[in-house]
């Protein structure tokens, strides 16, 4: 007893259970996808809306804010304007920023170099375990002993309160340490074994092997690692904000109490009333933060880009 | 210079180099372990913290950092894993599929700060949420996504393609084949990837300072029933957490002894999250192990 | 009553032979027509008329590259979304190549097992039973008669039963394959499609696989795919040879191995190939 060939036909394309469930899944899982994609361009669009407000309802001048010295939102400066210079801030920003990174630095990628290249065995079995642990330790942890060991120290050493970049170079520096060097460590890892054997059976010593091949050919990944370190100090909040002072004036030195954009956000944010100038200019100062880690992320991206074209 | 002298002397300040940052490390973890872990008692764990006298605990903040813990993973669980299905198993290699990675780039690669204020803004204010473990519960989904998405995603990958056209040459749609075959094995890695993800959403504090609120108001652990204002469960009142209070008898300074108790709640943290590291690591391999003999 | 197309100038061998199976005992279950397939611009398929007697065991057979992975897995739509497959895919009066053909409800008519076994992390029950579970088989002694039935029929029945709740990713590779096998029928297929299910495999594996093989033949209509032309010569009746996205010759596997008409089969399966 077979079927006709217009039987099976109609079995055949009778939607099924599986074609309802995948459609069903698709619908699901592209949902979840959209919220993501819908958080980021809300997140944007608010913070840029709030931030934008300061430049079209307060009409403050967009150059005026980004070379301004003097941050005191309150306050109006001689012409009647408001004193809403951000200057300090970004330039605090970006000082801890590069100190830490350059301090940072040789560190990571001359530990990433030893646990890959020199030991390792003991690199895999101590450091890199030590430094994975380390990269989930909380900013405010960081925070906390920058404010009981680093500030005291800096304090006892150049006088005066201790607060200031250099505090928050040290935090900063020893917060994206481990960061720098797991992420630098597995771009060294991801440089062809053969790449070294050539070079060594080509007479070049080990140093010579690691600095003229492997760091080399690690080169974008290394990159990559630094500036995703930046990217994490410039966006650092509590950690920087407990020992940089916050005094929102141009450092004139490395121990003088400062600011960043960050520790003026999480210190004002709550003091303000919300749409009134003081408040619309610290979603300025947020606007800003948010640009710097899109142009971080486009860093990123050209970076990996340029070393996918090598 | 001779190239083997400048190889020895090289070599040698790369050891320099390694043992300073591993004295580093190691004078960090000391550090926290050894002035905190003195200060860790029972009584510290569990009594509730006071703003003006000596001796307040964590309970109360402990409490707080578990329950938003749960509540953001019970809510970026499955936003997370819908999305790196749809990544991994359907999206086509196109410019949209390009547009939302981007997107959830981005996200990873935002101040914490940014979100949180994104989540007073939107959450606090605009929905009239208040400051409350669901706002902070929010923010913490969004700090959470973008990261557990892509360790979703290497889970995904880390299946053989084979099962899946083992599923599909079986009738079964990809939908099917995902569910039932790929997640099931998947389950060790995702699992690993959950828990450190855990982690970081657990020493968050940046995120929640504007959203979950600074304040910890008494709770009556005998209440149960999440519509009460006092009870544990109860999701719209304020919830400071370990972190958050770390953070702010630091910058408050009218806590007396805010010293030991950040010194202990830092400990605290710092073994909460080699906990879960631990954790992780062991499950996923135990989990493999099952899945794979027995 | 032959049906032959053979191509050729007068006094040189044809550039290609097929002979399509007549026999009326083992009527045609699945054919192509016109098919061809497209991996983007490159065509990989060029010709490829064939049609498959049921409870035979064809066998395609051609260098590495030549098209057999792809023509096989067109037949059951597992190239839908890697390829473009054109032209219609008979089976039993029905072209399954539509676009409104549910490829679901034709997979468990037309199933696949592949070249390396690919057991799932689950209970070798479970590997069986739980595809029939989300198709609404849930009673427990159905399904365990089903999976005992499968894994007899998979000669696998004997050397698992003690030990099914064990994870089927601790099974050797010859009886991971056949625990494929009795998963592929355990959905109760008409067609069983194998692409070169025995090259992963030691040879007493692979004769173990062989004689399972000729025993299913009873229930089911086979097309495997091998690069072992013994193992082609020992358990079909039909051979195909295909080169380069051709198939050349087409015809019963003794004629095919002992009088092949096309140079090129003949090169081959003589082994002066290339
Ligand atoms: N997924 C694919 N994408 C592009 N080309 C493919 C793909 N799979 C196979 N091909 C190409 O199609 C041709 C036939 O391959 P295949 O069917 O695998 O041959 P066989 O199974 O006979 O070894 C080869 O040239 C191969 O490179
Ligand atoms: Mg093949």
């Amino acid at each position: 007893m077979t079927k006709s060939p217009e039987q099976l036909e109609q079995e055949l394309k009778r939607r099924s259970k599986a074609a309802k469930l995948e459609i069903w899944g698709r619908v699901v899982s592209f949902s979840a996808l959209i919220l993501i994609v819908a958080v980021v361009v809300a997140i944007i669009g608010f913070v840029a809306s709030k931030g934008l407000a300061t430049f079209t309802t307060n009409h403050v001048n967009l150059w005026d804010f980004l070379s301004g010295k003097n941050w005191n939102p309150s306050l109006t400066d001689a012409h009647g304007k408001p004193e809403v210079g951000a200057l300090s801030m970004i330039v605090g920003s970006f000082l801890i920023t590069v100190l830490s990174a350059i301090v940072a630095t040789p560190f990571a990628i001359g530990t990433a170099v030893f646990m890959n290249e020199i030991s390792p065995n003991r690199g895999a079995k101590i450091l890199q375990p030590v430094t994975e642990l380390l990269v989930g330790i909380p900013s405010v942890v960081y925070g906390f002993i920058g404010l009981s060991v680093v500030v005291p120290f800096t304090r006892s050493v150049f006088g005066g309160s201790g607060f200031g970049i250099l505090s928050g170079t040290c935090v900063l520096f020893v917060m994206i340490l481990p960061t720098v060097t797991s992420m630098s460590a597995d771009a060294l890892r991801a440089v062809p074994r053969y790449y070294r054997e050539a070079s060594l059976a080509l007479g070049a010593t080990q140093w010579q092997t690691i600095y003229k091949v492997v760091l080399r050919a690690a080169t974008p990944g290394l990159m990559t690692a630094v500036v995703f370190g930046m990217a994490r100090a410039f966006g650092e909040a509590l950690a920087v904000q407990m020992v940089i002072g916050n005094a929102a004036l141009m450092p004139h030195s490395l121990v003088d109490p400062a600011a960043t954009l960050t520790s003026v956000l999480t210190t004002g944010i709550g003091n303000t009333v919300m749409g009134s100038l003081q408040n619309n200019a610290l979603w300025s100062l947020a606007l800003v933060l948010l640009l710097m880690s899109l142009v971080f992320n486009l860093i990123i991206r050209l970076i990996g880009r340029k070393g996918r074209l090598q | 210079m001779n190239s083997k002298v400048q190889n020895k002397i090289a070599i040698g300040v790369l050891y320099g180099i390694a043992g300073v940052v591993v004295l580093i490390l190691l004078a960090l973890v000391g550090y926290i372990l050894v002035s905190g872990l003195p200060k860790v008692s029972w009584h510290f764990l569990t009594t509730p913290a006071k703003a003006f006298l000596k001796g307040g605990g964590i309970g109360v903040q402990l409490f707080n950092s578990f329950y938003l813990l749960i509540l953001a993973m019970l809510i970026s669980f499955p936003i997370a894993l819908g999305a790196a299905i749809y990544l991994y198993e359907y999206a086509k290699d196109n410019w949209v599929t390009s547009v939302v990675r981007t997107a959830i780039e981005i996200l990873s690669s935002l101040p914490s700060v940014v979100v949180g204020l994104f989540g007073f803004l939107f959450f606090v204010v605009k929905l009239r949420l208040g400051f409350s473990i669901l706002s902070g519960a929010f923010a913490l989904t969004f700090f959470n996504l973008p990261l557990l998405t892509r360790s979703i995603e290497d889970s995904l990958h880390t299946i053989d393609d084979k099962q899946r056209e083992g599923g599909l040459a079986l009738g079964l749609s990809r939908w099917e084949t995902v569910t039932r075959v790929i997640l099931p094995a998947a389950v060790p890695s995702i699992l690993t990837g959950v828990i450190l993800s855990a982690g970081r959403v657990f020493g968050e504090a940046a995120a929640l300072i504007y959203t979950a609120g600074q304040s910890a108001p008494a709770l009556n652990f005998m209440d149960w029933n999440p519509f009460n204002i006092s009870s544990p469960l109860n999701p719209m009142r304020p919830a400071e957490t370990l972190a958050v209070h770390i953070w702010k008898i630091n910058s408050e300074g009218i806590m007396p002894d805010a010293k030991a108790i950040s010194s202990g709640s830092s400990a605290v943290l710092v073994i909460a999250i080699l906990l879960f590291n631990l954790a992780a690591r062991y499950l996923g391999k135990r989990l493999y192990k099952r899945l794979t003999s027995a | 009553m032959f049906m032959s197309s053979d191509i050729a100038k007068p006094g040189t061998t044809p550039e290609r032979h097929i002979v399509q199976p007549t026999d009326a005992q083992h009527p045609t279950v699945l054919s192509t027509e016109g098919l061809h397939v497209f991996y983007g611009d490159k065509e990989a398929i060029y010709e490829g008329d064939l049609k498959f007697a049921r409870n035979q065991i064809t066998a395609l057979i051609g260098a590495s590259g030549s098209g057999k992975s792809t023509f096989l897995r067109s037949l059951n739509r597992m190239n839908d979304r890697i390829a473009t497959v054109k032209g219609r895919i008979m089976y039993r009066g029905v072209d399954i190549n539509q676009p409104d053909i549910d490829v679901y409800e034709m997979r468990r008519r037309i199933g696949m097992v592949f070249q390396r076994p690919n057991p799932f992390a689950k209970s070798i029950y479970d590997n069986i039973a739980f595809a029939l579970r989300l198709r609404g088989v849930t009673a427990k002694n159905k399904l365990d008669e089903i999976v005992e039935t499968s894994l007899r029929q998979a000669a696998l029945w004997d050397q698992v039963k003690d030990e099914l709740d064990k994870s089927a990713l601790a099974l050797s590779g010859g009886q991971a394959q056949r625990l494929c096998i009795a998963r592929a029928i355990a959905v109760k297929p008409d067609v069983l499609l194998l692409d070169e299910p025995a090259s992963a495999l030691d040879p007493v594996s692979t004769s173990q696989l062989e004689d399972t093989l000729l025993k299913l033949k009873q229930h089911y209509t086979i097309i495997i795919v091998t690069h072992n032309m013994q193992q082609a010569a020992r358990i079909s009746e039909y051979t195909a040879f295909f080169n380069q996205g051709r198939v050349l010759e087409y015809d019963t596997t003794s004629q095919i191995f002992t009088n092949p008409q096309v140079q090129v089969t003949s090169d081959y399966v003589s082994g002066n190939f290339g």
